[in-house]
């Protein structure tokens, strides 16, 4: 398995485009939460937004570089034929794809840490001049909003290991993976029975995973912060275990 | 070879890549039936019922205008019946009113007019709601101004009571004049109703519409919250010229019903006493928003879907080539490559727009049918508006697809340019509309990036003369329908130009 995880590492390290997306997902995370904390207001005199939360709202855009990182760290080998080669080193299969899915959502998980990391110190900046409270990891919903966040982001990347798996061909994949992040929310909003709209939203990958965010009316969610996490951990589970299924079952070229 | 031969055969060669490569046919299939599927899926999820004390019972329609749209026509009338030519003449002395419960803290009544309350003079052609009319009017903030049939609005001269009005009704015009002393009269304008029968009634009335404020709601919507309103008109000198014979009468039109039968929530009132009216309404006369039902357009959500599908088959309908090596027999075949690109780009522009028309073409009235049948008001528009959305949408998509077809050869890779082309259409959209950026950002993203192409879609007009939230998640886009779909387009253009030059640069 050591092997395999050090095979898998100098591949992903060694691709163009791990560096830049990963750095450019840190930037957007950072760069968003802070522009929009610096929007924040306090409409007629009452400061009741959810600041942690909108400190850390660059993810729902910076997930898209998570995304296609993991896809192409699949698709690619897929692109050159280089999964011939992968697959003669190391036969067992599942093993390949636990490689993979490890190496992909430990880097992402260290970048999300940076990017957490920097949103709350710039959310600890920026707040005390737009009337909130200072942002502090001390605080109980704080602290599990951050980590959640960088939870958030290796889960998103193990949905596009799993997806780009089953589905192989690198556009078709991104696709499908931004479509399941950003589309299924709005599946939600097209219902309007109460029901039917607080299923689909705790359904959605992004909506209910970034329920982890919330520190504010968090008993309006239709989704427990943790439990929500839960059901995005429940898309990658299903991604991979079919990318596992299909990998194990086609031929691989 | 003539040219015009030349590049028929490369657009039939091109046409027959596309429609043996089974992924991609099957594709555009997908991306067409996701449009009336999700269509029905959303109808089905979407039910609408009112509560009359106690029972559930189909929701009150609004009255539909002479155009077909949906308006309010709720105002307090006093009035007489007019039998063909005549004037009304008034002195409107003072127009005061009370805003209820507003913020910051929602806590008491405050005397004040909100800037769209209304009060003037009126021919309207009859009692019926939606019926056409006319009216001369002051308002809260808004000026003198002329208005008819929901739509028709033109300003007069700034400022308020005290004004003398008056409007004359001459076969199907209908003029309205307005001075401030009774002796120097300025026309306001004139407009033809050519639906008014030749007995209508006229008189003096008072309207005032809902104090609106919203708020952003937890799940990322919208809690909109009408409040109360009340307009109180004076007006003496009364004069009305014409075959207007009888006493004055006093209607409360289309009265809100109160919580037990037969009473009336806020009703309006007029006192008469010595030629003298004070006249107290509440309500608006006004072409009803997105806020007062369903658009057609959300029968529509589907083509989010389907522009994912559609932008993965025409960025693969270029890429592929790379990948297997087929492009450098094309090209050998077609040494101009800019005519490769040309007809690559027809190819997939004209299949998804014939797929897109025939998606959209079932998907609206199928929805519209699902979600009249499940009790919800969807607000009637003009047929021609109704062909506009249709085809408007299917151009989105075909265009979005030269976009991504574009990108593809730019890029040459396929998930850069399926990423790039879902960021530049599909992102802004979705963050526009899901209330996540602040109103200004999200009006910015629907000007500026090929997301404004939506816009297309946008049944429900923006009107100045009625107070609305015209925010992208109520349906409004900043551009004129055309002009966003424009916006995609120069980027299509653009991407393509760069395209041929990248082609003709560049070794396969």
């Amino acid at each position: 398995m050591n092997r395999a995880l050090h095979a898998e590492w100098t591949k992903l390290r060694t691709v163009a485009g791990t560096g830049p997306l990963l750095l450019l997902a840190v930037v957007l995370t950072v760069a968003m939460g802070a522009a929009l904390a610096a929007t924040l207001t306090c409409p007629w005199g009452r400061c009741a937004q959810d600041s942690v939360k909108l400190t850390f709202s660059g993810l729902p855009v910076s997930q898209a570089c998570v995304a296609l990182l993991a896809v192409l760290a699949v698709g690619g080998e897929y692109g050159t034929g280089m999964i011939g080669t992968t697959l003669t080193a190391i036969p067992r299969r599942g093993r390949v794809l636990a490689a993979k899915a490890a190496v992909v959502a430990g880097l992402t998980a260290v970048a999300g840490t940076v990017a957490v990391l920097a949103s709350a110190l710039a959310g600890r900046l920026i707040l005390p001049g737009r009337g909130y409270p200072a942002l502090s990891l001390a605080d109980g919903p704080t602290l599990r909003a951050a980590a959640g966040s960088v939870l958030y982001l290796a889960l998103v990347a193990l949905l596009g290991v799993g997806i780009a798996m089953a589905v192989r061909d690198p556009a078709a994949s991104i696709a499908a993976v931004l479509g399941l992040l950003y589309l299924f929310p709005l599946l939600a909003h097209m219902v309007s029975d109460p029901g039917w709209h607080r299923v689909l939203w705790s359904l959605a990958p992004m909506n209910a995973g970034l329920a982890v965010q919330t520190t504010v009316n968090v008993a309006s969610l239709p989704i427990p912060p943790w439990a929500g996490l839960g059901v995005l951990a429940a898309w990658s589970a299903a991604a991979l275990l079919a990318g596992g299924l299909l990998l194990r079952a086609r031929d691989a070229s | 070879m003539s040219p015009a031969a030349g590049f028929a055969r490369t657009l039939r060669a091109e046409w027959t890549k596309f429609r043996t490569v089974r992924g991609w046919v099957l594709g555009t299939v997908v991306a067409a039936l996701l449009v009336p599927l999700l269509a029905a899926v959303s109808a089905a999820g979407s039910h609408a019922s009112c509560d009359r004390n106690g029972v559930e019972t189909a929701c009150p329609e609004p009255p539909l205008g002479p155009d077909g749209r949906a308006v309010h026509d709720k105002f307090f009338f006093v009035h007489r019946t007019l039998d063909g030519d005549g004037s009304i003449t008034v002195r409107l002395t003072s127009m005061s009113g009370i805003i209820t419960y507003p913020p910051p803290d929602h806590d008491e009544i405050v005397p004040g007019l909100v800037p769209w309350a209304k009060a003037g003079v009126i021919v309207k052609a009859s009692m019926e709601p939606g019926s056409s009319y006319a009216a001369v009017m002051a308002t809260g903030e808004h000026g003198v101004r002329m208005q008819h049939d929901y739509t028709g609005d033109v300003a007069g001269r700034p400022g308020g009571a005290p004004r003398w009005l008056r409007l004359t009704r001459a076969g199907e015009t209908l003029t309205g004049y307005e001075s401030a002393d009774g002796r120097q009269w300025a026309e306001v304008a004139a407009v033809r109703l050519p639906d008014l029968p030749a007995e209508v009634e006229i008189g003096m009335f008072a309207a005032s519409p809902g104090d609106l404020t919203v708020k952003q709601a937890d799940l990322g919507g919208l809690i909109e919250q009408m409040r109360f309103t009340e307009t109180t008109a004076v007006f003496d000198q009364v004069k009305v010229e014409g075959a207007a014979p009888g006493a004055w009468r006093h209607t409360d039109v289309s009265p809100t019903p109160g919580t037990n039968p037969g009473e009336v929530h806020h009703p309006g009132s007029a006192v008469e006493s010595g030629g003298t009216f004070t006249v107290v309404g509440s309500g608006d006369i006004a072409p009803v928003g997105t806020d007062g039902g369903m658009a057609v357009e959300l029968t529509l959500t589907g083509i989010l879907f389907a522009l994912v599908v559609v932008v993965v088959v025409a960025v693969l309908f270029v890429t592929a080539e790379y990948r297997r090596g087929l492009v450098r027999v094309t090209l050998a075949a077609s040494p101009r490559r800019g005519r490769v690109l040309a007809a690559k780009a027809l190819v997939i522009g004209g299949v998804v727009f014939a797929a897109g028309l025939a998606a959209s073409a079932v998907a609206m009235p199928v929805g519209k049918h699902l979600l009249r049948g499940n009790g919800n008001h969807v607000l009637p528009v003009p047929a021609l508006t109704e062909v506009r959305v249709i085809a408007g949408v299917a151009a989105l998509l075909a265009v979005s697809a030269v976009l991504a077809l574009a990108l593809g050869t730019l890029f040459r890779r396929s998930a850069a340019a399926v990423v790039t082309a879902l960021a530049l259409i599909l992102l802004p959209h979705v963050l526009a509309t899901a209330s996540v950026l602040p109103v200004e950002l999200s009006l910015w993203l629907l000007r500026i990036t090929p997301a404004a192409a939506f816009a297309v879609q946008q049944s429900i007009p923006e009107y100045p003369q009625v107070v609305d939230f015209y925010v992208p998640q109520g349906g409004y886009y900043p551009l004129p329908p055309w002009a966003g779909l424009g916006v995609l387009c120069c980027y299509a253009a653009l991407a393509l130009a760069l395209a041929v030059v990248r082609l003709n640069r560049r070794d396969a």
